[in-house]
């Protein structure tokens, strides 16, 4: 081989690309939902559920054209990020699908707005958008430091995403969607991307300002204003979202992402002092004068009042549900988890798997979405370049939070706050936005794992290998 | 930048630690209680999920279940004359839960006890649907439905025991209900619900069980029995020093008699007429202690008479003064009783002094009809002995034969009585009950016992009312259960 005789430190030894070992999990996670589905199917109607060939070859084609796209563009991109998210994506739809199946959903539908319309074909819809958008992601950009050049470009969109809802009603006592036409969109799944992207380039630029730069005030390192206008915006922003459109869950995720990237950028602890501070100011300061904050708490802290129980029950029927669930479950399909009734199979679909996969199904549930956010923290060690650690970083952290804040929430360790379970629950701007997120951080591993390029041979050394006599 | 990467990677960690800690605190500790939390619906659809098994009186069921189209519960529970019944099995609500029987034996009726595991199991196996398993009741359909159709309308209740076992035969309550009108948690039942919750007569109700009255001059059989097992009476046909009227201990106030002929009266005499004075001097002959002593070994002031239907606990005061004693050794004062507690006493008193344990549930049965457990009669206490249990035998005979029991005699069958008649309320001035107590009597020993009690407005207020009123009652009941035995 070639690469032996060269004589530079650099170990260029091919790395291994690891995209056989990807293909084999991605055959694992769609064969895994498929028989989950067949599971359900048997266990509601006795015999195979109509659809399972054309959701299997779906789901199947779904992963191929996402591995393929891989193969060819993230060549040596994180072999597990893909079946992950794969497995995830396909076991939601299994639970959508299964929750349409309930007469106890169809006829609370009916009452209520006339008509029933299964979500499970919508859902396999927008995951088919958010595949394309995934692929998209690793075709246009090559690059992941040409996010770099959109920093204050993010910011302006992310902004803009953030303030829109304001002006649209409010749904269910949040205003956090905006309906453009039949089609209504959380703009916030998409705005903790771009986000991470504006403080990426933001604080890779400002980064050696705000940790040297600053005055040394009762023990903590204070940075100039200047340098914290921006992040003192985005502080505030989470604020007026959590105050206007009483989204606690995204302005959670929002502290959570302005404090993890702070301190990786900084490496300062008393960053971490500083941000936590500003995030409980903010918090306390809203939820002492907010009601909607006030009986979330509240609800939160007592799910079987007879009060809490006029007024929501949807809690202590999670509860119930993962209660029902036990250690082993009650199989799929042979739940109860459809009595939460409103939302069962979007913000609460986590109580779906407690009842029917059981604590068994669920631990193995919540270690893969530790198995994502792992490998996204792995790919922010490996990134070479600091835009590329703190995007991937910031993307993983958001995903830990948002995966925390909702399951905690749903399992009542944490107020609720009403946000999706990425990939597993229904709604369409999640399930595309998380394909995204995955795509990026596909880039960036692939960017990081990619081994060095050959460096061209050295003119000094050939000489002195040629010895002549 | 690793350093604090690391870092994030261990928050990140932690976070999904606490949520493994948290899925393993609510699905593995608190599930119990979450499963049982009466807010959870589950448990209600799972009683409804299939069909329920039935309790059964005479081999026939009294119960049934219906198929429903309803997304939430399959079927819903039917009963075969409700009212008639409703004492016995309670009522099972997919809206208002369920009582007794119903609830008492919900996991034998639904099939998830753990009784039923080996059936359930074997069910799996050969694919048969699941259902429940039977409750086998010790009551009489004959016994039940004399006692109901002889309240008729009247208020009041009957309970009636086999005095050799203590199976009970009869259990009526009126006015009562029919636990199949709010089976249901549509509208039409929750009407139903609140017109009985209101109903100001409380037809739901379980007067024989849950209801204590004064038991009146009853009890005085009680107060016999206290007399001759401590002593205080030898010959039960020696005159008894008792003036006329009686003054109450420490006190000026004057017990008179209904009846004139009670002056020394022997207690066989007292007892036929239901002499005042007699039994209240008795009562404070023997004393408090050993009154409350007697009243305990019949069953009184025991909170935990279980049938399995819990009764009431009936009163004899253990701290009060000895006018109070006295009064209540002739069943006034605060002394009160279930219906199912006289039974209790009449069917010690039949049984030669031996009180059998009360139980209404005699087996419990499989789906597929094995038996599962079956309940033994268990002896409760000996509260006389067999010689003093005759004496009061021959005694409350007397008070059929040519006292004021007369209307309780059957032909060619040996019956014994007491009546009574309950003042109560402020100065005796709400109308008084009507009580009956009784036991038939053949070559084989007492088959029955009962207790009547009629919460009856027009009754005369004499000893008469419990004769003329509740007598014929009791009568009907004890007729029916003979009859059955033939």
């Amino acid at each position: 081989m070639s690469v032996v005789t060269n004589t530079t430190t650099i170990g260029a030894i091919e790395a291994p690309s690891r995209r056989n070992t990807e293909l084999m999990l991605l055959a694992f996670a769609v064969v895994i939902p498929v028989f989950a589905y067949i599971n359900v199917g048997l266990a509601l109607d006795g015999k195979l559920p109509a659809g399972v060939l054309g959701y299997g070859l779906g789901l199947g084609l779904l992963a191929g054209v996402a591995h393929l796209a891989v193969r060819k563009f993230a060549k040596y991109s994180d072999p597990l990020l893909l079946p992950l998210a794969t497995l995830l994506n396909g076991l939601g739809l299994v639970m959508i699908w299964r929750l349409d199946q309930s007469p106890r959903l169809i006829q609370r539908a009916e009452n209520l707005f006339g008509s029933f319309s299964p979500d499970a074909p919508k859902q396999l819809m927008y995951s088919a958008i958010g595949i394309a958008l995934f692929v998209a992601v690793l075709i246009l950009l090559k690059d992941h430091r040409i996010l770099q050049r959109y920093t204050y470009i993010s910011m302006a969109v992310a902004l803009v995403l953030l303030i829109l809802p304001m002006f649209f009603p409010a749904v269910n006592g949040a205003k956090i969607w905006i309906s453009l036409g039949p089609f209504t969109i959380q703009p916030g799944e998409f705005a903790k991307i771009i986000i991470a992207i504006f403080f990426s380039g933001y604080l890779m630029v400002k980064r050696d300002a705000l940790a040297l730069a600053s005055r040394r005030f009762m023990g903590l390192y204070l940075p100039r204003g200047r340098d914290l206008g921006p992040i003192l915006m985005v502080w505030a922003m989470s604020i007026l979202i959590l105050v206007f459109e009483t989204d606690l869950g995204t302005s959670l995720l929002f502290f959570g992402l302005f404090v993890i990237m702070l301190y990786v950028a900084t490496e300062r602890t008393s960053w971490i002092v500083f941000g936590l501070l500003m995030s409980a100011v903010g918090a306390v300061g809203v939820a002492s004068f907010e009601p909607h904050v006030q009986q979330r708490v509240e609800f939160w802290l007592n799910p079987f009042a007879e009060k809490t129980w006029e007024q929501s029950e949807q809690i202590g029927q999670a509860l119930m549900s993962f209660g029902s669930g036990g250690t082993l479950g009650t199989g799929l399909g042979q739940g109860d988890s459809d009595l939460i009734g409103f939302a069962a199979n979007s913000d609460f679909i986590l109580s779906t798997f407690g009842e029917e996969l059981g604590l068994a199904g669920m631990m193995a549930f919540l270690l893969v979405y530790g198995l994502i956010v792992e490998r996204g923290v792995r790919t922010a060690l490996a990134a070479r370049d600091p835009f590329g650690k703190l995007l991937a970083v910031g993307l993983s952290g958001a995903f830990a939070i948002q995966v925390f804040v909702v399951a905690g929430g749903v399992m009542g360790l944490i107020p609720l706050t009403g946000m999706t379970m990425p990939f597993v629950a229904y709604g369409g701007s999640s399930v595309i936005a998380n394909w995204a997120l995955i795509g990026i951080l596909i880039r960036i591993s692939d960017t990081a794992r990619r081994p060095a390029p050959a460096p061209a041979p050295s003119p000094d050394a050939e000489m002195t290998q040629v010895v002549r006599p | 930048m690793n350093k604090p990467l690391r870092r994030i990677a261990i928050f990140c960690g932690l976070l999904v630690l606490a949520l493994l800690v948290r899925i393993n605190w609510l699905q593995y500790a608190e599930a119990e209680d979450l499963n049982t939390n009466s807010k959870n619906r589950r448990i209600t659809i799972e009683r409804y999920a299939s069909e329920r098994g039935n309790i059964i009186v005479d081999g026939k069921p009294i119960t049934g279940s219906v198929e429903t189209n309803d997304t939430d519960f399959k079927y819903k529970r039917t009963y075969v004359n409700g009212p008639m019944w409703a004492p016995v099995t309670g009522y099972a609500s997919q809206a208002f839960d369920a009582n007794q029987i119903e609830k008492l034996e919900d996991g034998i009726l639904t099939g998830n006890s753990d009784q039923l595991f080996f059936d359930r199991t074997m069910a799996m196996f050969t694919g048969d649907t699941k259902k429940g398993g039977n409750v086998v009741t010790t009551l009489n359909g004959a016994a039940q439905k004399a006692a109901f159709e002889g309240l008729g309308s009247k208020k009041g209740a009957v309970a009636a025991i086999d005095p050799q076992t203590g199976k009970i035969l009869a259990l009526a309550s009126t006015p009562s209900y029919d636990p199949a009108s709010f089976a249901g948690y549509r509208d039409a039942d929750a009407k139903a619900w609140n017109a009985l919750e209101k109903d100001k007569d409380k037809p739901k109700l379980n007067r024989a069980l849950r209801e204590v009255y004064p038991p009146g001059s009853t009890f005085k059989v009680l107060t016999a029995a206290a007399a001759l097992e401590y002593g205080a009476v030898d010959d039960i046909d020696a005159a008894t020093d008792t003036p006329e009227p009686y003054t109450l201990p420490d006190t000026r106030t004057k017990l008179p008699n209904s009846h004139p002929g009670c002056k020394n009266a022997s207690l066989n005499e007292a007892l036929r007429v239901s002499c005042n004075t007699v039994f209240a001097k008795l009562g404070d002959t023997v004393g408090r202690d050993k009154m409350v002593e007697m009243a305990q070994k019949f069953g009184f002031n025991n909170a935990e008479i279980d049938t399995p239907v819990r009764a009431a606990a009936s009163v004899y005061d253990k701290n009060m003064d000895k006018p109070g004693n006295a009064l209540s050794s002739i069943g006034q004062f605060n002394t009160a009783t279930t219906p199912l507690q006289m039974a209790m006493v009449t069917a010690a008193i039949a049984n030669d002094g031996k009180l059998m344990k009360p139980y209404m549930i005699d087996q419990l049965e499989a789906p597929n009809l094995d038996v599962i457990s079956k309940t033994e009669p268990q002896e409760m206490s000996r509260p006389v002995s067999q010689k003093n249990a005759q004496l009061l035998q021959q005694m409350m005979e007397n008070v059929v034969d040519s006292g004021t029991g007369e209307k309780a005699q059957i032909d060619g069958v040996k019956v014994g009585g007491k009546t009574g008649t309950a003042q109560h309320g402020e100065n005796n001035s709400k109308n008084p009950y009507a009580w009956f107590i009784s036991y038939a009597k053949t070559a084989d020993g007492s088959p029955v016992a009962v207790a009547v009690v009629v919460e009856d407005s027009e009754a005369r207020r004499d000893d008469i009312s419990g004769g003329g009123l509740a007598a014929p009652i009791a009568k009907k009941v004890m007729q029916a259960v003979l009859d059955s035995k033939k």
